[in-house]
């Protein structure tokens, strides 16, 4: 991988071993409480996402994507959002819907196959996990083009990796958040793997600089680097408030964990791969800086620790305690009104569920 | 105090059936935590390890390695210190993924779920959008600040308690009509002009709209040698029988459509919509609309049984009619019950188009102006007085030979239409 010279070229204010890196556009001034927030932010989602993956190899989830190593362009980037913001997540950013006040239960829902979204968006700011790849991207452009009939300074953050770059959908949402000089920010977590295809085998062009062709700016930042996450997603979300429109932010990290539970990586790439971007991981190297800078203590990381204990049985018995819907209730939203052949289907269902015995084993 | 727990086989990859067990971590006897890597097992998609669910002393492996198990089948039993409630609470059924039904399998008892959990660091929370704002989409909440409506004092008419477009006009005193629609993102944005769309205007929308996304249309055009229709026309005007009638070419024109639709009575129908099926049917009267320009806007009223008329009767009738139409008087019997219609845009300056069949008819009939051109008599450019045909009929009704001998028809009348009455006298 050639990445030794791409992640140089990438925005970075704290660097893979916790120091503070000076530059000389891009810089970051945040408080103690709020960067111990930032590092408790990333622990959780961690631990949220290390016991669905446990959930899932226990068939308590049907299937899991793990945010495993890109928690800080998640969490650092929805952070940087407003209220009034929208974010339009692809089915990874846990991070992200954390970072919006959305309950790890109701993320994982889905999961599950207990709901078909598990919030609402427009209270949480927040559209439903998208699966389809980059179709969400599309949303987010015409959100903002919303926004812009509102004459608000709101703005939308649209997520999606590197793999979806390579779909039609994100490259339409950029040609209309372009001409319509949308509030929009196209964020893009590039961990380097489309399911098993490198991203070598993909594009020879690095992602930030196709923006360029659609005629708005495009930034490389280390996305493993939260504090550089959030100082070019901030100007990136300023330039779209103050009608500056579109921005494309290329934040380069790694996924490391497989695709989904339903993948098996070792078949197709290497463990020294793994090794050097665990080096780069993101919530080590914060961890690093506050502990250097006196910022938080053993006794903090400990008490963090334990929270994030804590939460894991939280998420376990929720999970397991999840209430099943009535299978008919898969009827009720594929069409606006009910006819004869739903009907019937949802009849012949109900009559097959019946069928079993109740409260018990076959 | 103590109970034992069954790990059964997961569907680890989304519709998986089966699984090898490849490798056992532990053995009976040996103490196991939540989520400590218990089996190493490969599906068809991945090798992957499963992480146990209870905490206690390994009680008995089910399955030796090497061995394939489907999904759902108990691979390892746990004998848990106590029952706590997380253990009581689970449920014990896998997700099986697609259809797989064993003895082990299904269970279904719905819990609820527990309240409190950590919470992420505290974000401002978004504002109830319910009391901050009316829903709306984007556009109609421009088109509310564009007309100075406030979206919350109007009341909503939407599925999902949003306001609507026409929720919008209606609170800013108009209708909510297609010419408000398009007025409304009128670059600049400001709305130009409103025309509120209402009476005659509303009446030809529907019926147009009705009518062109109803009936296929296919439209045909002739040019027609109206000389020798003019020296009749001149004659006629000499006639006693005409004073003070005003003698046009739509006479002509009006008694050449009403003819045609005696010959090939398809072109003077209606198309039947029934929930057994649909029908034609063909009007036993040729009941003639003629479309006027008047001050409220096109109107077309007809002359009932037009085919019972002679030409004069018929220049009659038509003056009758028009005039009526014009002075605001015509009926709602004048204004309907028409069998065909016949459209002069030559009064326009113009020559041909391609009309919209009235609800409910299957023929049209437009006339145009009639103007000196070059035209070929006998091998020699000459100056003749000739006007265009444009007749639009409903391909579900008329096929294209069937339309086009009716338009013929009409053009064959209009090139001699003394000949013709004088054979169609001789044939009578």
């Amino acid at each position: 991988m050639s990445d030794g010279i791409r992640a140089g070229a990438a925005i970075q204010l704290l660097s893979p071993e916790g120091e503070r890196v000076s530059n000389t556009h891009y810089d970051i001034s945040l408080g103690d409480a709020e960067l111990r927030d930032l590092y408790r932010d990333m622990v959780l989602v961690r631990r949220i996402d290390t016991e669905a993956t446990a959930l899932q190899r226990q068939g308590e989830l049907g299937l899991w994507a793990s945010s495993l190593g890109q928690e800080a362009a998640q969490v650092g980037s929805a952070r940087c959002l407003r209220p009034g913001d929208f974010a339009f997540p692809t089915y990874r950013e846990h991070g992200v819907t954390w970072s919006r006040g959305i309950k790890p239960l109701e993320f994982l829902a889905m999961f599950r196959g207990v709901t078909n979204g598990g919030w609402d968006p427009i209270e949480r700011g927040c559209a439903i996990y998208t699966i389809v790849i980059g179709n969400q991207a599309l949303h987010g452009a015409g959100y903002a083009m919303g926004i812009q009939l509102d004459d608000s300074d709101d703005a939308v953050i649209a997520y999606f990796g590197d793999g979806a770059t390579d779909e039609g959908d994100v490259n339409e949402a950029f040609v209309f958040g372009s001409v319509f000089n949308a509030p929009v920010v196209f964020f893009c977590q590039n961990n380097q793997w489309a399911i098993s295809q490198p991203r070598e085998r993909r594009s020879r062009a690095p992602i930030h600089e196709r923006a360029a062709g659609f005629g708005f700016p495009g930034v490389l930042v280390d996305g493993n680097d939260i504090l550089a996450v959030m100082a070019v997603t901030r100007e990136a979300l300023d330039r779209a408030r103050t009608g500056g429109g579109p921005t494309l932010v290329e934040a380069y990290t790694y996924r490391m964990a497989a695709h989904t539970t339903s993948d098996d990586p070792t078949r197709y790439r290497r463990a020294e791969e793994l090794e050097i971007w665990r080096l780069r991981d993101p919530i080590e190297r914060l961890k690093v800086f506050l502990a250097r800078q006196g910022i938080a203590d053993r006794h903090y990381f400990d008490q963090i620790e334990q929270e994030a204990d804590e939460l894991a049985v939280h998420v376990r018995d929720g999970v397991r305690s999840m209430p099943e819907p009535e299978a008919t209730s898969m009827f009720d939203h594929v069409y606006a009104e009910s006819h004869t052949l739903l009907e019937e289907q949802r009849r012949h269902l109900h009559e097959y569920e019946a069928s079993f015995v109740p409260g018990g084993s076959a | 105090m103590s109970e034992l727990r069954v790990f059964t086989l997961p569907d680890v990859g989304e519709g998986l059936t089966e699984a090898e067990i490849l490798r056992w971590h532990v053995r009976p006897g040996d103490v196991v935590r939540v989520n400590d890597m218990v089996v190493e097992i490969e599906t068809a998609k991945a090798s992957v390890e499963l992480p146990c669910p209870y905490a206690g002393t390994v009680d008995e492996l089910h399955v030796a390695e090497g061995m394939i198990v489907p999904v759902g089948s108990p691979i390892i039993s746990i004998r848990t210190a106590d029952s706590s409630p997380a253990a009581s609470n689970e449920r014990q059924s896998v997700l099986v993924g697609y259809g797989v039904r064993t003895d082990a399998s299904v269970t279904r008892r719905a819990r609820r779920a527990p309240d409190g959990m950590a919470a992420p660091a505290p974000v401002p929370e978004r504002e109830d959008p319910a009391v901050g704002r009316a829903r709306a989409k984007p556009l109609v909440r421009k088109l509310a600040r564009d007309l100075g409506i406030d979206l919350g004092s109007v009341t909503p008419s939407g599925q999902h308690g949003e306001v609507t477009r026409a929720d919008v006009m209606r609170a800013s005193g108009g209708e909510a009509t297609p010419a408000a629609i398009s007025a409304a993102p009128s670059p600049g944005g400001h709305a130009g002009e409103r025309i509120s769309v209402r009476g005659v205007q509303r009446a030809m929308a529907d019926a147009m709209v009705q009518s062109a996304f109803t009936a296929p249309h296919v439209t045909e055009w002739v040019d027609v040698d109206m000389a020798r229709a003019m020296e009749v026309l001149s004659k006629l005007r000499e006639h006693p029988s005409s004073a003070n009638l005003r003698i046009s070419p739509m006479i002509l024109v009006a008694a050449g459509l009403v003819r045609a639709a005696v010959e090939q009575p398809i072109i003077n129908s209606t198309w039947v919509d029934t929930p057994e099926g649909a029908h034609v049917v063909l009007h036993r009267d040729v009941n003639l609309g003629i479309a006027a320009d008047t001050p409220r806007g096109l109107l077309v009223p007809s002359i009932k049984a037009a085919s019972a008329l002679g030409i004069v009767d018929l220049a009659r009738a038509v003056q009758l009619l028009i005039e009526t139409a014009r002075a605001g008087r015509a009926t709602p019997a004048d204004l309907t019950g028409g069998t065909i219609t016949l459209t002069n845009i030559g009064v326009f300056g113009i020559d041909g188009g391609t009309p919209i069949l009235n609800p409910g008819q299957t023929a049209i009939l437009a006339m145009g102006r009639i103007l000196d051109r070059p035209w070929v008599v006998d091998g020699h450019v000459v100056a003749r007085p000739v006007m265009q045909l444009s007749l639009s009929f409903d391909h579900r009704v008329i096929d294209g030979a069937t339309g086009s001998r009716a338009l013929r028809s009409i053009a064959d009348f209009l090139g001699d239409p003394a000949l013709a009455l004088v054979i169609e006298a001789v044939d009578r």
